[in-house]
């Protein structure tokens, strides 16, 4: 990575305090909506905003600067803004010598990326772009948000590190609300990338470095396993090709979730067993041969992390519903059945296991976040917490500079699927909407599918607001009701990913970027047709 | 760092000193001097509308009442919180507000915690000296989360603020004149048609019974409910709440100002999206597959099941035809839990969480 880290540099409180906000594939006031309140006090105390999406957002429409850009662009808006930077000498030349590595050869590169080329691939007009680079250059303090518009695309990671190319230019990092802030959506997705991946030890710890594993493997008294291991991508692509025989799904509904429906039942029917440990019967636990039925968060102890790295606690309200039990408590249950004996009496004291194990969180405890809780980096008990990154060193010592091409989406408009359909959320509902769909309340605002159209392309096709119309892609179809409006861009329609029976997830892509391997869920070509004709 | 000079106040005999700036009711509440007030929430601008938060600063030779939660704080400003004229004018004013409201305590929802029947009792107000008949009522709303009764509205304006400065939805306002003034959407619109977005930060705001949380009605007053401080488990910015409980049911979710990250407030996922918790479709015991059909069977059965099965497919394929997915949706120490299980117990490396984003 750029920084050596890919969090959110900063905290929900210092947003109010920013002098520009360039919000690029994200909706907060939707995706996050206590977020969006933060950005909205920023707006009231003079926040400068450059918003760039295909959907004429709320903040779009607050913003100082919209730059309407056709989904899969964004490599071109950003390579042209760090032209404009490095072009008319914006760039922050003591930041980039003592800081960060690499600024000739992206010099190099951006020469090229005039705004006047980009704008043929944006579709913004060359000069909005220069005056997006020089707001975001020349304001005090300025703040980078993104979220899955930006990373859900087969080049999500360049697109990451082109957008801490202009914090690095521009010495927009390592400060109070100022720097380069991902915003992840699920609630416990910090939390669980912490934890949770398949080339990491927990806190991102290196499984190559031979202190590390002798540290795991003392606490644990095992021999960790060599084989790298598979990404939910790789797994799932396993399976398909029928390599793999085995899964232990928790509190996910892949189904649902990854692109492509069809190859991942496929893949999931290969499976010999298939165990689902859930609160809802998932449309992925339809094909277990064993459902183990979880607590919800209200009956549970633990804690989740957000996404300011905040560790907080999550408390057992009621007794378990049923005879359901936390899915903690299952796992142990099924690993001393195995063999591997994992005896905690509470939570707690897998917390303190993880912060023994773990140097970001080894500060961390239950009684230090019974009130509050504290941001990673936490490295000893006396530690606060770190409100923001990157304040005088990188972890990865100095900030590199990506010299990053473009490369075409894995698919485009052509004659026969002439739009570029992209995927969201809503307010009202949250992923798969398993939870969500079953609260009165939120289905009360939206409950069924809908796609978003352009009114010039909807008159183009004789079609009319509120009407219920199929969308088409190479990989399924789908009815939806249409809404006309001037919101979404023109070639553009938009589709919100929570609906199970409309499945957005059954148009898109399943085409994978190479390094982080996240779905593109956010572009494919589609059409659109009248029903009944 | 901005320094930020000091003054000096004296307040009900005692000399502090606070930050420049500070509203009077801020100096007070800094020195844990409580003043009563109704319009006020610190996360609104002042208002003063209700006047109850009025205190007596000394002028020259005589005094002065003004209103704490506007008037800034002076350089050697004299304050008085509980000087009998203070305490007679709040108690006038007391009943100023109870004259247009209805004296329904007993089937309130918010009996026990509301502000104004506390400030009442604690000033012995029985009846109000100017008593009219309290007009509207419960507003007809198909939404099924927030229910308004404009009878019991004391026009502090916290709905209509919070939805306007914090919200920015503006979605409600004033509207009549004089004893017909009320707060609602325009031409009393279902909410559903108005640009409201349903995240109850008017229910959450209101000191009073007017708004209120549809689904907790008649499920239980302040002092039946156990708060348990969590976090909210929707999306990532985990924000701070509290779980209602009565009898092993969540009935409603609130929040309070001063929480991290959150500064109290929530988005209608947070406060009102609870209600899967207790859904009747909810997975209530451990299913096994027979013959294509899911039957119910006891824990020891299917984990033992679980554990055979993989312990096969291990011992006839290799540890790395297992995988384990783990979810955001999971605390991180089963999280942990579920990569450990993988690592130490399958003994792959095959562990990963579904999110990316
Ligand atoms: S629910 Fe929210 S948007 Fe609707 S009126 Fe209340 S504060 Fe405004
Ligand atoms: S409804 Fe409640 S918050 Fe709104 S003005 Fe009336 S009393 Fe105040
Ligand atoms: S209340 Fe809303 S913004 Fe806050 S964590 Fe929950 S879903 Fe996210
Ligand atoms: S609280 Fe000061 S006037 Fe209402």
């Amino acid at each position: 990575m750029s920084f050596g880290s890919g969090s959110m540099t900063n905290s929900i409180s210092e947003i109010k305090d920013c002098k520009l906000i360039f919000l690029i594939g994200g909706n907060p006031t939707d995706a996050h909506p206590i977020i969006g309140l933060e950005m909205k006090k920023a707006l009231k105390n003079g926040c400068t905003f450059i918003v760039a999406d295909p959907r004429r957002i709320w903040f779009a429409q607050h913003a100082r600067l919209y730059l309407p850009v056709i989904p899969g662009s964004d490599n071109w808006l950003l390579n042209a803004m760090a032209h404009v930077i490095i072009a008319e000498g914006l760039e922050n030349k003591e930041f980039i010598k003592t800081r960060t590595e690499g600024f000739e050869e992206l010099k190099e590169f951006v020469k090229d990326i005039t705004p006047e080329r980009a704008a043929e691939f944006t579709g913004i007009p060359a000069e909005d772009i220069r005056q997006a680079a020089r707001l975001y250059a020349t304001s005090e303090k300025s703040a980078i948000y993104y979220t899955l518009g930006i990373t859900e695309h087969t080049c999500g990671t360049d697109n990451v590190r082109t957008i801490a190319n202009l914090a690095l230019l521009t010495g927009h990092i390592g400060k109070s609300s100022t720097g380069v802030n991902p915003i992840r959506g699920q609630n416990n997705v910090q939390g669980a990338t912490d934890m949770c991946l398949p080339n990491k030890l927990p806190g991102y710890q290196d499984p190559s470095d031979p202190a590390v594993v002798e540290k795991f493997e003392k606490t644990w008294g095992v021999t960790l396993p060599k084989t790298p291991g598979d990404t939910a991508s790789t797994m799932f692509e396993r399976m398909y090709k029928n390599q793999f025989k085995a899964f232990y799904v928790i509190g996910e509904d892949p189904v649902i979730s990854e692109p492509n429906q069809d190859y991942t039942i496929k893949g999931i029917k290969n499976l010999e067993f298939l165990v689902v440990q859930d609160i809802f019967m998932s449309e992925t636990a339809r094909y277990a041969d064993v459902i183990l039925p979880a607590t919800s968060f209200a009956e549970k102890d633990g804690t989740f992390t957000n996404t300011e790295r905040r560790v907080q606690r999550v408390r057992k309200a009621i007794n378990p519903v049923g005879n359901t039990r936390p899915d903690w408590q299952i796992t142990a249950e099924l690993s001393t059945r195995m063999g591997y004996k994992m005896d905690y009496p509470s939570p707690k004291e897998i917390f303190d296991e993880i912060a023994s194990l773990t140097p970001m969180l080894a500060g961390i405890n239950y009684e230090r976040i019974e009130h509050n809780g504290i941001q990673w980096p936490c490295p000893d008990t006396k530690h606060p917490g770190t409100k923001f990154l990157h304040e005088g060193k990188f972890p990865r010592g100095l900030g590199k500079f990506f010299v990053l091409p473009y490369r075409p989406p894995a698919e485009s408009p052509d004659k026969e699927y002439p739009l570029l359909l992209t995927t969201g959320r809503t307010l009202y509902h949250y992923n798969a909407g398993t939870m969500t769909r079953r609260s009165e309340g939120i289905i009360h605002k939206t409950n069924d599918c809908f796609v978003e159209v352009n009114q010039a392309d909807a008159t183009e096709l004789g079609i009319f607001d509120g009407e219920m119309i199929s969308v088409i892609t190479r990989r399924g179809q789908i009815t939806a009701r249409a809404e006309v409006s001037e919101k979404v861009k023109k070639g553009v329609i938009w589709i919100p990913m929570h609906f199970a029976e409309s499945a957005a997830n059954k148009l898109t892509k399943d085409a994978y970027d190479d390094v982080t391997q996240t779905a593109e869920y956010k572009v494919c070509s589609a059409k659109l047709e009248k029903i009944g004709t | 760092m901005v320094m930020i000079s000091k003054i000096k106040v004296t307040i009900d005999g005692k000399t502090i000193e606070v930050d420049k700036g500070k509203t009077v009711l801020q100096a007070a509440n800094a020195v844990g001097v409580r003043i009563p007030t109704l319009c006020h929430d610190p996360r609104l601008e002042p208002f003063a509308a209700c006047r109850v938060c009025m205190v007596e600063i000394e002028r020259g030779k005589s005094t002065a009442l003004i209103t704490s939660c506007n008037t800034e704080a002076t350089d050697g400003m004299v304050i008085r919180t509980d000087s009998e004229k203070v305490l007679k004018t709040r108690k006038m004013i007391l009943e100023l507000i109870l004259s247009d409201h209805p004296k329904d305590c007993m089937t309130c929802e918010k009996c026990g915690s509301c502000s104004l029947q506390n400030l009442a009792y604690e000033h012995g107000i029985r009846e109000s000296q100017f008593f009219e008949e309290p007009d509207g009522g419960i507003v007809e709303d198909s939404n099924p989360v927030i229910q308004q009764d404009t009878s019991k509205c004391i026009l502090c304006g916290r709905c209509v603020r919070i939805c306007a400065e914090v919200q920015q939805d503006y979605a409600i306002d004033f509207k009549n004149r004089g004893f017909k003034t009320e707060t609602g959407t325009p031409f009393g619109m279902p909410r559903r048609d108005t640009t409201c977005v349903l995240c109850g930060q008017c229910v959450s705001t209101c000191p009073v019974g007017s708004l209120v949380e549809k689904q907790a009605v008649g499920k239980g007053r302040g002092w039946d409910f156990r708060q348990v401080k969590t976090t909210c488990a929707y999306c990532g910015v985990g924000c701070t709440m509290y779980l209602n409980v009565k009898e092993n049911q969540v009935v409603k979710v609130t929040s309070k100002p001063g929480s991290i990250p959150n500064d109290g407030n929530l988005c209608v996922k947070g406060r009102f999206g609870f209600d899967f918790i207790h859904h009747p479709e909810r997975l209530k015991q451990p299913l096994i597959k027979k013959n294509g059909k899911f039957e119910e069977a006891t824990w020891d059965e299917a984990l033992n099941l679980v554990a055979t099965k993989l312990g096969e497919i291990k011992a006839k394929y290799g540890p790395d035809h297992i995988g384990v997915m783990s979810s955001s949706r999971c605390t991180n120490e089963e999280n942990y839990l579920a990569m450990k299980f993988a690592r130490a117990t399958i003994g792959t490396n095959n562990v990963d969480q579904c999110a990316r984003t």
